[in-house]
């Protein structure tokens, strides 16, 4: 009796978060969706070719996006594990948790588009450009979040060593960066920035846009489905995750 | 004077007490007894601050431990499975670190007589490493006479230990109690000592 | 306060009790600046204009060497949990604790390293100025990697962990170490270099013991 108690109280926002997030779902998919095609067409159709950089450039419509989505979400994710730490609220962790693969793959996406984009460019698929470097540093930053939550069978002490090391690397990225980029500088290495194209029309910065708006929705969506599986995967001992319609037929 | 109110503990899904209650007077000590995985450690650590309750409170002198913090560790002495002796220093360094850690003076002369009690005098100056299972024991012990505490924890202090050393330590618990000291403390064996509480769990 | 000396004095004492891991560090990072010129080829110019960001790397990952070891020995034998009950706060002995790390590791690194830039042709005032980055840059790699040691101990393969979580964190630290060296190599003020290594060393003096504590606290619960 008493364990079913402590769980109702103590557990109170993962189950309410859970219909919540399943309720949202849809919309961020159909929002995402959208975004999508219109991002793409004008990335295609309605950008002009650029006049230097010829058709290759339109890899910047994915590649910037993800790059900034890949910085934002730690910043998101160690700002869930500040308030984890703060606040000992166990919804914060698992929202860490599920940000951290979603991050982790904008980071790759960038610099996998990073190097499509480089090989024309530069004329390597790899430079070592203030900007790629520090993508490359914070994508060892995700995988290593990703692999101390996993080697941590509590979990609790995960969410917590997890909101530590994230805490830590917040405060680290922007030292690493700008050191990276005084690095960069003083070794004068290749310094061509896809943002300084001096023919910056006004529908690539538009389609740009709505891309980051399509890769938002997507990382809502996806974090918000993650979230759930984390949240039944934990919970699943309780109560109202037993009571649940979707746990009820599965069991059948 | 130590009161817990309402202790609950989690441990990996598993509950394993809740709503316990207890209260200790200077001059008592609590046998705490279970069986193996029953949350006697965890009780422990949880009392010692070591650790925090999943649900409850424990108070000293009627304040919360949480607030009290290194005040309350003042008054703590806690003894756990692992001796927090180190095999590649002697006895005599072990003891002195012991009580430097702890804030407490200890002179030469003390920590030799707290040695010796303990049948380690000859050996003080021998490495750790080289002592039996049951001597390294009575290192660990040794900081009992050693440190002037209110309050002890002791997690199975009987372990390992023969029958001469057996009641050494029983006479140190009834001395400190019978100082107006408390005392805790888990083990299998029954332990010959007066008036003592007892707590199933 | 006396408990930080005497946690300092003790892990001295423990250092030089097994000597060997003190030892085994020192000769790794003898022996990795020694394996490049036999990687590289044993062209002078060459060499010196390396030579910096060798010795850096190679202080870095002697550094790794012994880092899962600074917590673990102390977890295991219950000395830890006896700090977390000391009347001392223990930030105060986890600072004294990574001070030690540091005296033990750091230092040796720190006085052997002229030494092995002088098989790399630098100049007098090159050497100098690694001496001196060296010093600032040995007790940030000990401060941040007693966060990563912290955050790994007792779990499943921590050594490995370990590094993937610290090396991304050592970027700065090596880029103005070995920049400082190089500046100087090139003919320049390694200033800048140097007063950055400082500031680093002056944040992560304030903050490191602190997330040591708490990660060390979430191991010990």
């Amino acid at each position: 009796m008493s364990n079913r108690l402590i769980n109702w109280f103590k557990f109170a926002s993962p189950q309410s978060f859970y219909p919540l997030a399943g309720k949202m779902i849809p919309w961020f998919w159909a929002l995402a969706a959208i975004f999508l095609i219109v991002g793409l067409y004008i990335s295609f159709f309605v950008a002009p070719t650029d006049a230097t950089q010829g058709e290759g450039y339109r890899v910047i419509f994915v590649h910037v996006p993800a790059a900034w989505m890949s910085m934002f979400l730690y910043c998101v994710m160690a700002g869930w594990a500040g308030i984890g730490l703060a606040l000992n609220t166990r919804l914060s962790g698992m929202m860490a948790q599920a940000i951290a693969p979603t991050g982790a793959l904008m980071a790759f996406l960038s610099l996998w588009t990073g190097a499509f984009w480089g090989k024309p460019m530069w004329g390597a698929w790899w430079v070592w450009d203030a900007r790629l470097t520090s993508a490359l540093i914070l994508f060892f930053l995700y995988i290593g979040f990703i692999a101390l939550q996993a080697a941590i069978d509590d979990a609790r002490r995960a969410d917590k060593a997890g909101a530590i090391l994230a805490l830590v690397g917040v405060v680290n990225v922007p030292i690493i960066y700008f050191s990276v980029k005084w690095w960069n500088t003083l070794h004068q290495g290749a310094s061509v920035s896809i943002m300084k194209s001096p023919t910056m029309a006004t529908t690539m910065l538009w389609g740009m846009l709505i891309m980051a708006l399509a890769f938002w929705m997507y990382s809502i969506a996806v974090i918000l489905t993650r979230v759930r599986a984390i949240i039944l995967e934990r919970e699943a001992h309780t109560e109202w995750v037993k009571a649940l319609p979707e746990v009820r037929g599965e069991s059948r | 004077m130590l009161t817990a109110t309402a202790l609950s503990c989690v441990r990996g899904e598993r509950l394993l007490f809740a709503g316990l209650d207890l209260a200790l007077k200077p001059g008592e000590w609590l046998h705490v007894q279970g069986e193996n995985g029953a949350g006697k450690t965890s009780l422990l650590r949880i009392l010692a601050g070591l650790s925090p309750p999943a649900a409850g409170e424990v108070r000293w002198q009627g304040e919360p431990i949480r607030t009290l913090a290194e005040e309350y560790r003042r008054h703590l002495l806690f003894l756990g499975h692992h001796g927090a002796v180190k095999e590649e220093l002697t006895p005599l360094e072990n003891l002195s670190f012991a009580a430097e850690l702890d804030g407490a003076a200890l002179s030469e002369a003390e920590a030799l007589a707290a040695l010796s009690r303990f049948g380690l005098r000859g050996r003080e100056d021998l490495a750790v490493r080289f002592l039996s299972a049951g001597q390294k024991r009575r290192v660990l012990l040794a900081r009992l006479a050693v440190r002037k505490a209110t309050l002890w924890i002791l997690d199975e202090p009987f372990t390992a230990l023969d029958v001469k050393a057996v009641e050494l330590l029983s006479n140190l618990i009834v001395e400190h109690v019978r100082g107006g000291g408390i005392c805790i403390l888990t083990s299998h064996q029954s332990i010959p000592l007066p008036n003592g509480k007892v707590l199933k769990i | 306060m006396k408990a930080v000396i005497a946690i300092i004095r003790r892990d001295l004492l423990l250092a030089m009790r097994r000597k060997s891991e003190v030892l085994t560090a020192l000769f790794f990072f003898i022996i990795v600046t020694s394996l490049f010129p036999l990687g590289i080829g044993p062209e002078p110019a060459l060499l010196k204009k390396i030579a910096p960001g060798i010795l850096w790397v190679a202080a870095l990952l002697a550094t790794m060497l012994g880092l899962s070891r600074l917590f673990a020995p102390d977890h295991a034998d219950g000395t830890l949990e006896q700090m977390a009950l000391s009347p001392t706060p223990l930030g105060l002995l986890i600072a004294g604790k990574i001070t030690a790390h540091w005296l033990t590791t750091g230092l040796p690194l720190v006085l052997l390293a002229p030494v092995l830039g002088i098989q790399f042709d630098l100049d007098t005032e090159a050497l100098g100025i690694l001496v001196l980055a060296l010093l600032l840059g040995t007790p940030l790699l000990s401060l941040i990697g007693a966060i990563g040691a912290a955050l790994t101990l007792g779990v499943r393969g921590g050594g490995v962990l370990l590094s993937l979580l610290v090396l991304p964190l050592y970027v700065p630290t090596l880029i103005f170490g070995a920049g400082a060296v190089e500046m100087v190599v090139s003919g320049l003020s390694a200033a800048g270099h140097l007063s950055l290594l400082a500031a680093l060393l002056a944040v992560a003096v304030f903050f490191a013991p602190w997330a040591t504590t708490a990660a060390l606290r979430i191991a010990l619960e």
